[in-house]
């Protein structure tokens, strides 16, 4: 098949992507390795990994959908939940061990979870025009906040026990969700590998998505919903679509996330959090996936290694978050830096042409181009 | 005025029961459109009020009338973007009562936008492609997954795109953005998206708006080639009457959302009512 220009970009740009994920987890497996890493960033791996999966996967519903969701942190509350009550279980009744196939089993639950509640949100909202959604979201997030707050679960005898409301469980139980307590009791089971292959099977996911029929679908609802529908194509599965694939990759995230310390509390997934989520999509970019992948490193490391000034977060949020903005949309500025960018960029393709890799592709575009450089030097 | 008589059809039109003309190589086939006493009302206005029309399997229809006429509503009511108040239309014999757009567009309906609607972020030959949309499919898991089905569905619908944009000689600008391009490319782009959808009826919507008179011929010179070729109908809404006159073979004027006037561009140029709703009344014209 005939590669065109606009195709080479976008493979260069997944190459890229997957290179410098897979890249950053082998040099820091190696560190590990080596224990040449810092405790601090050591216990930061796996959340890193999960606010990358969160990233991306909000990415595919702001950036690539265009529907505003305010309440992502609630999917992965729902994910946590759900894991470090499977992983109980598998314990507890099932006698489980593995801790991999324990893991994996949560994960995979945690992110159907997800991905039910998401349907039961979309299918109303997302027949609708304008902002609902994020009314919607905004409103789930508390919901599910106020109600794992009074939601207690426990194992004993061979069963499950839960209730709701009010503790009714009986005697000897032993509990895994213990209301405001959260979840308790959950034996640390992820791995940074856990989060490795998450991000892999999240870009997979994300990146073939949106380069395929349903994702242009979902391109077209988002830039002309009219339109769209005039060419035949139906506006609310699409979106339906790019919602519950993004639930299900939150509630996978929050699976990990919640099996990678003893508690998961209500209060960890406030509204806050899911803010701090769009933060990040904006931040890297809107449809932008390595743009988030790196947003949410950066984000997630820097309070870390700025801890003095940890108080200031939210103050300096703003103040960047403005200062994006400013410069991805004031014309005047973005005309400077293309114009700084552009021998670097000229350089890339000069290199790109000369480079034997692409150079059977580049050679389609047609040798005159090529004799003209040639002449010039 | 010596170009208008280069592209005028001769087509023989004969009359259907419904009061209407067809070409008369259409009159045994089941006409693409009919529209039965067809209105909306906003609120008490009727902006459209006892439309009826019918257009044969392959013609060339225009939709002209004053500014405010409501010839973009017809098209609105024909492809469901608003429900009608009275009335039905009928594309190849099938009711499109309680169909939305989508259902309304898989019976074979595409049209373009008075104020263009492309998906400007996108390419221009992915803007083809979401016209394909339905032609060529596979589903969201062999697109995940890059399963065989993806790559060879792929592949047709990029052929296939590319058959589509030589029509307007447009392949080179298949990497360009959709958003980026000049006015006049950007409506030629909206008819190749349109008809990639497949569609029996095509929906113009001034297609000419914004094109200088040389872009203008060649548009009318389009419009008769992608009927010949594509053997579908053509029903377009223009201002430019030496694009209506020359390329049209039944013309219905709309006024106040009525219809005042049905026939070749010959009738509609001598009709008294038409001159009178364009021009106002005679002796105001001749003072």
């Amino acid at each position: 098949m005939k590669m065109t220009r606009a195709k080479r970009s976008k493979i260069i740009y997944n190459i890229v992507t997957f290179a410098l994920v897979i890249g950053a987890f082998f040099i820091l497996q190696s560190m590990i390795d080596a224990k040449t890493i810092s405790r601090s960033l050591k216990g930061q791996l796996v959340p890193i990994c999960c606010w990358i999966v969160m990233a991306v996967s909000l990415n595919l519903v702001i950036g690539i959908s265009g529907e505003l969701s305010l309440g992502h942190a609630g999917f992965m509350s729902v994910g946590a939940y759900t894991g470090a009550v499977i992983s109980g279980v598998l314990v507890n009744l099932y006698g489980v061990q593995d801790t991999t196939l324990r893991l994996v089993i949560a994960i995979a639950a945690g992110g159907v979870m997800a991905g039910i509640v998401g349907a039961l949100i979309g299918i109303p909202v997302l027949r609708l025009r304008g902002d609902y959604l994020a009314i919607v979201t905004l409103a789930f997030g508390e919901i599910i906040r106020n109600l794992v707050n009074v939601l207690y679960i426990g194992t004993g005898d061979g069963r499950v026990y839960s209730s709701i409301l009010n503790k009714k469980l009986p005697e000897g139980v032993t509990m895994l969700v213990d209301g405001a307590k959260g979840a308790v009791k959950i034996k640390p089971i992820s791995t940074f590998m856990a989060g490795f292959i998450l991000i892999l099977i999240t870009l997979v996911v994300v990146l073939n998505l949106v380069n395929s029929r349903a994702g242009r679908a979902i391109k077209a609802t988002r830039d002309n919903r009219i339109a769209a529908e005039s060419m035949g194509v139906n506006v609310t599965k699409y979106k339906m679509m790019a919602f519950v694939t993004a639930a299900v990759l939150a509630g996978m995230a929050g699976a990990l996330y919640g099996l990678n310390s003893s508690t998961v509390v209500p209060t960890q997934f406030t509204f806050n959090q899911s803010i701090n989520v769009l933060v990040f999509v904006v931040l890297g970019g809107l449809g932008n996936i390595l743009g988030s992948v790196i947003s949410a490193t950066a984000l997630t490391v820097l309070p870390e290694v700025l801890r003095a000034f940890a108080d200031y977060r939210m103050l300096v949020y703003a103040v960047v978050l403005i200062l994006v903005m400013i410069f991805t949309n004031n014309p005047t500025i973005r005309a400077i830096t293309s114009r700084l960018f552009a021998p670097l960029k000229s350089f890339f393709r000069r290199a790109a042409k000369y480079a034997p890799a692409v150079g059977g592709a580049v050679k389609e575009l047609g040798g005159e181009e090529e004799g003209e450089e040639q002449k010039h030097e | 005025m010596s170009n208008q008589s280069k592209h005028r059809s001769n087509t023989k039109m004969v009359p259907v029961p419904s009061g209407s003309i067809v070409p008369e190589r259409d009159f045994n086939e089941i006409p693409v459109l009919e529209t039965r006493h067809l209105g909306i009302e906003f609120g008490g206005l009727k902006a459209v009020d006892d439309f009826n029309l019918t257009i044969g399997k392959t013609e060339i229809a225009g939709l002209i009338g004053p500014n405010g006429a409501g010839k973009t509503t017809v098209f609105n009511l024909i492809t469901k973007v608003y429900e009608p108040t009275s009335g039905a239309a009928l594309i190849n014999g099938r009711d499109l009562h309680g169909l939305n757009i989508v259902q309304a567009s898989k019976l074979g309906l595409a049209r373009t936008f008075q104020n263009i609607r492309l998906f400007g972020n996108m390419t221009v030959e992915e803007n083809v492609r979401i016209g394909l949309h339905n032609q060529i499919k596979y589903d969201m898991f062999s697109g995940i997954l890059r399963l065989p089905r993806y790559w060879i569905q792929e592949n047709k619908q990029h052929e296939k795109t590319l058959e589509l944009l030589h029509i307007f000689d447009m392949e080179k600008l298949a990497d360009e953005r959709a958003g980026s391009l000049p006015y006049g490319v950007q409506r030629r782009l909206e008819i190749v998206r349109a008809l990639a959808t497949n569609p029996k009826l095509l929906l113009l919507d001034e297609p000419a708006a914004g094109m200088n008179p040389r872009e203008t011929e060649e548009l009318m010179e389009n419009i008769a080639k992608i009927r010949d070729q594509f053997q579908i109908a053509i029903l377009l809404i223009e201002h430019d009457m030496n694009l209506v006159m020359g390329v049209c073979e039944g013309i219905c004027v709309l006024n106040f959302g009525r219809v005042i006037a049905k026939g070749t561009a010959d009738e509609i140029q001598r009709n008294p009512v038409v001159i009178e709703a364009y021009l106002g009344k005679k002796k105001e014209a001749q003072a």
